[in-house]
Order: C-alpha cells, then structure tokens, then sequence
C-alpha cells in the first residue's frame, strides 16, 4: 500500500513537473524526498505530503473541495494566480465567509501558522502544480517576508 | 392489465380524497435508486436548483426550500397537471436561499439563514400571497452551520435549530491542539433548538426559548406524532485525528463520533462539545478538547442517543412514516436522508443513502437499514463532488409515498410501494 501511495505521489509529481511551466529541472528519479529543495518537483513531492495531512480532510484529494463546505482549490483563479502573497496569508491566517467566484463556503478554514516556511510553501506549490492548475513554486523565503511583514504590523 | 390497475387505483384514490391522484408508474430504472423489493421510484422534477427541505401537500403539490434562489425564486411550487406523477408547472417566490419549510394549520413556513418568514395558504393549500410574507423570526445567527431548519408541534410552537459557530468550541477553531473554551460560549445562542411563536411577528432569539443545547448542528428533525415529542438528528463534530493525532488515527476519525439521532424534551442537553458519543464503545466519550483521550468518559448530564449511526454521515432529512402505502413495517418507523461525508477523507466517503428504522411505542425496535441507494451514482465516493446526487429533505405524499429531494443536481425523488 505504502508502495502504490509513494508511486502515485511519483507519478502524479512527474505529471506535474511535466506541466508545469517554469524551471525545467532534468527528469531523474528522486530517491530522497528529504534532500534541500533543488527544484519545484521536489517542492510538490514534499508539499503533497503537507497537503495529505494538513489540508487534504477538507479541500478533498482531487482538490474539488466540498460544494457548500469547502472551496476548491482544483481549477480556482486564486490559487493559480501570481499575487502569492494572499495565498500564503490565507495559510498563514485562515479564511472564513468570504465569497469566492460567486460561492459561499460554510466551513472555517483555520489558520497554519505552525507550519514552517518550508511546509507552507511545499503545500502551496503543490496546490499550484496538481490536477490541472499550473503555475510556479512558492518559495520559502516569500513565505518568511509576508510572515515578517504580518509581524511587524502588529 | 396495468392500465386497468392503474385506472382503478385512480379510482379508488378520487373515491377516498376528492382531489389527490393515483399512484404514478415508477421509473424504468427507478430513477437510478436501489430500493428494496416491491419499491419503485420516479424523478418528479429535475434540475431544480439546490433543493433543500420539502414538504407535500394533501393535494400532492411539493414545496422546495432552495439553499440558494434560482432567477429569484427560493422557494418552489411543483404541480402535477396530468397525474402522471411529474410535475409540469413549476412556479415560485420568495427570493431567499435557505434550507426550511414546513406547513401547518393553513401556513407555509420558510427560512433564510437568518430568518422565517410564513405565508398564509388557501384551501388548495397555494400561498395567497406570496411577496408579503409574515417575517416572525428575525436576526438569527449564522457562521457554519447556518441552515435554519423548520417544525412545530401541536401545541402552537415551532421550532428552529441553531447550528454551532464552531466545531468543537476550541479557543482556535479547527486547530491541531487547541483546548476548548470552558464554560463554551457558544451555547448560549447557538448549538441548540430553539422554540418560538408560530404567529408573533419578529421575533429575536431573545424572544425565543432555548428548547435544547448541546446540539453541534441539527438538519434534519421532525414532530413524532406518536410520543408528541421532538426527534432530532445532530450532525457530529469533525477532525479528531487531524486536530487531535495523538489520540485518534485517520480510521477511528473516519468512524467516529457517531451521528445521532436524540429524542429531546425540553431542557435536554446532548453534551456537545465536551463529550461525544462513541457508537463502538456505546458510551459518552470526553472531548479532547476537553481532557479526553478517545477513552475517558464524560457528560453525566447529557442524553442518551436514541440511535447512533456512523460518523460524518451528515444526515440533513428525518421523517417519522405515518402514511399507509408503504407495508407494515414502515409505519411510524424513521427516514432519515443522509447527504453524505466529506470528513471521512482520505478513505472513502459514507452516506449518500435514505435509510429506515423500524420503531416500536415510540422507541426504535430493530437495526437501521439502507432503504434508498444509487443517489451518488458510484460504487463508492471518493471526493464528494463526484457524487450526482446528495439526498437532502424528506416529506410524505397524502398518499403515502416518500419523496426525497438533492441539493447537488436538484432531481425530487418519490418512492412508491407497489408490492402487494
Ligand atoms: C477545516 C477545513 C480546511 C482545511 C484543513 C484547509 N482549508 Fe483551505 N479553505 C477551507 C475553506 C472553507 C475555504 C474557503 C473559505 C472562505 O470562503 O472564506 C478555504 C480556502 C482556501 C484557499 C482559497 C481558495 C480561493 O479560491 O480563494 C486556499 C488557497 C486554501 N484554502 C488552501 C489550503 C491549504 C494549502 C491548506 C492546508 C495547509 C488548507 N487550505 C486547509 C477549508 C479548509
């Protein structure tokens, strides 16, 4: 079992890797996922597995959410979108009630800001490279300057 | 032969109540669903929006609470010209999303999330006024679980559940090892049922009676005639592995806690949050936002579930079976519409089903069973949204049969016994 999950995470990061537009790194075989981040393949590696325990309960393995309940995050503007900074801000601090692409969600999604900097952005170049979004990594030290920067305003 | 049958069923029918019709043939395929022998089932009406709460009249006309208003119609009217079971013209009003309706005593009653508002119905039971409703509840509060679900009783009450702005009242909603608030605000003006006038006009929950508490959120319920009391089905709290790993794994919170269905008398307490019940160990376990551990045990105060189903299950319809079309065993026994898990995730989701339990003086006298399958149209659903079908509200037909409504396509279901 534990076989099939690590190659359909293999699978599904090559895919992505192969889609996703930036930063061609050569196609070899990751044997350590826990390696530095050389590149965004291994980012989505690692992210899926931050998804999988952090996100997966509500946004649903195929990130088509829940009608009513949880938003997608498969297909949605924001998540694609180059404004990374709310992305990583709605990890950071949670979302709630806000209308999104003409939808209610009743569910809270609750802050992270336990993850660290590394996690948040492995999660979020996940979501950004999975199912059919397509759109370049969130690194860690954007992760850092937005956290810093939601600091220091209080 | 069948058409004759079906003739003479139509006869007997407008012999016994002036204006209801015979019983309509059912779908060749049953409209998707699994029944159980002898059942058959049709679609009414499809497409109609996220159809929500619905209740039949005497005449059979059906009217749909929609979560959310299509072309500014929140609520629908579904009539059946022909008799051939589908509704061919379908009217509405109200330009309001929502979940609740109901009819009592000449009044159709509806609800938004914040309010409920009644309509005032002629001797065909067709609203006489459908833009000026009587607002008489007003305010109500929301968060996640807004639906305001709606039954009176024979006393001139109703009731309105508040569903909690929290899903286990920690200090951090929905946090990995956030404690609960002690005492936990939210109780006192949500998590519970509230009972008010029928004909005051706007009302505030303050004008209301908290009738019950320590209900997490309650969708589906109903007036059991038999007992004259309330039944309730609550929606259990979410994420115990996922905010509480130490205590629970991925299996136990797919399982746990159990959906239940209560029978409440004014001033119960079911317990939530500090305690929630454990449909394996059959006992009240202490939350662990609240000092749990998955095996201590709390809530000597809170009530006994009357059934306790699967975790996650989310049932959104309850129906006690009064009519007479259905065989023996159904009469007075519960429907209850399980819309289905989201909170079950990575393994596979649970419900999307109607199920039956068989009750006896009032109190349950034999195991639940599935009595409607297929709505999902899976052989098992993995994400949620892949389900075509979410079985929501419950109501019964003047002649017995059960209709069932879903809000992810908007199909009207009504099932119908043919057996002998
Ligand atoms: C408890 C359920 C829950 C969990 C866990 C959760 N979310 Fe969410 N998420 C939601 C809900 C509900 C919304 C929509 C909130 C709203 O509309 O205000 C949302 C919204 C989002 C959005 C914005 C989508 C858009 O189109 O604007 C992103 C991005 C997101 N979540 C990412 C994540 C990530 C990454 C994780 C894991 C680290 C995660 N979520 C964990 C429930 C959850």
């Amino acid at each position: 079992m534990k076989k099939l999950i690590g190659t359909i995470v293999l699978i599904t990061a090559i895919l992505s890797f192969q889609t996703a537009p930036k930063k061609q790194v050569p196609a070899k075989p990751v044997t350590n996922t826990t390696a530095p981040a050389t590149g965004i393949r291994v980012s989505i590696i690692r992210g899926q597995d931050v998804y999988l325990k952090q996100c997966l309960a509500c946004h649903q393995a195929n990130g088509s959410g829940v009608t009513m309940m949880n938003a997608p995050l498969a297909g949605a503007k924001a998540v694609i979108a180059n404004d990374k900074a709310k992305l990583i801000n709605i990890v950071l601090k949670g979302m709630k009630g806000v209308e999104i692409e003409n939808e209610i969600y009743n569910n809270v999604m609750a802050p992270h800001p336990e993850l660290t900097d590394q996690q948040i952005a492995d999660a979020l170049t996940y979501v950004r490279n999975s199912w059919k979004n397509k759109a370049s990594a969130v690194l860690p030290s954007e992760v850092a300057a937005v956290r810093n920067a939601g600091k220091k305003k209080k | 032969m069948k058409k004759i049958l079906f003739y003479f069923f139509g006869m007997m029918a407008f012999t016994f109540s002036a204006s209801a019709q015979g019983k309509p043939a059912p779908d060749a395929d049953n409209a998707g669903l699994k029944l159980p022998a002898g059942f058959g089932a049709l679609k009414v009406a499809e497409n109609l929006g996220r159809a929500r709460h619905i209740v039949v009249t005497t005449q059979g006309d059906v009217y749909i609470k929609l979560d959310r208003a299509v072309n500014g119609k929140g609520v629908l009217r579904l009539h059946d010209s022909k008799g051939n079971g589908k509704a061919d013209v379908i009217t509405g009003f109200g330009n309001y999303g929502g979940t609740g309706i109901t009819i009592k005593n000449g009044y159709l009653y509806a609800s938004s999330n914040t309010e409920v508002f009644r309509y005032k119905l002629n001797d065909k039971n067709e609203v006489i006024n459908p833009d000026a409703p009587d607002k008489i509840i007003t305010g109500l509060g929301t968060g996640q679980h807004p639906s305001k679900s709606l039954i009176l009783d024979n006393d001139n009450h109703i009731y309105v559940n508040q569903g909690a702005y929290s899903n286990s009242c920690q200090e951090q909603d929905r946090t990995a090892g956030s404690k609960g608030k002690m005492p936990c605000p939210v109780l006192n003006d949500a998590a519970g049922i509230w009972q008010y006038s029928p004909d005051k006009l706007n009302q505030t929950q303050a004008d209301g009676i908290r009738y019950a508490t320590g209900l997490r959120n309650v969708v589906g319920f109903d007036w059991n005639q038999q007992t004259n009391s309330l039944f309730v089905m609550q929606h259990g709290r979410d994420q115990l592995f996922q905010n509480w790993p130490e205590f629970f794994n991925e299996k136990q919170s797919a399982e746990l806690p159990a959906e239940c269905m209560y029978e409440i008398k004014k001033g119960d307490n079911a317990g939530w949050p500090y305690i929630f019940y454990d449909q394996i160990q059959h006992k009240k376990i202490l939350a662990p936002e609240y000092g749990g551990d998955g095996k201590k045990e709390g809530g000597a105060d809170a009530i006994n579930p009357t059934v306790a189903f699967p975790g996650h299950l989310a049932p959104d319809g309850l129906l006690f079976y009064s009519g007479n079309m259905f065989p023996a065993k159904y009469k007075n026994g519960a429907f209850i519409a399980f819309h289905g898990s989201w909170n079950r995730a990575p393994l596979p989701q649970e419900g999307y089903y109607v199920v039956f339990v068989p009750f006896k003086g009032g109190k349950p006298s034999g195991d639940w069973e599935v009595f409607a399958n297929g709505f999902s149209g899976l052989t098992e659903v993995k994400n949620p949204n892949d389900a075509q079908h979410r079985p929501c509200g419950l109501a019964q037909g003047p002649d017995g049969s059960l209709y069932v409504s879903d809000d992810a396509k908007g199909t009207l279901y009504r099932i119908i016994y043919n057996g002998k």
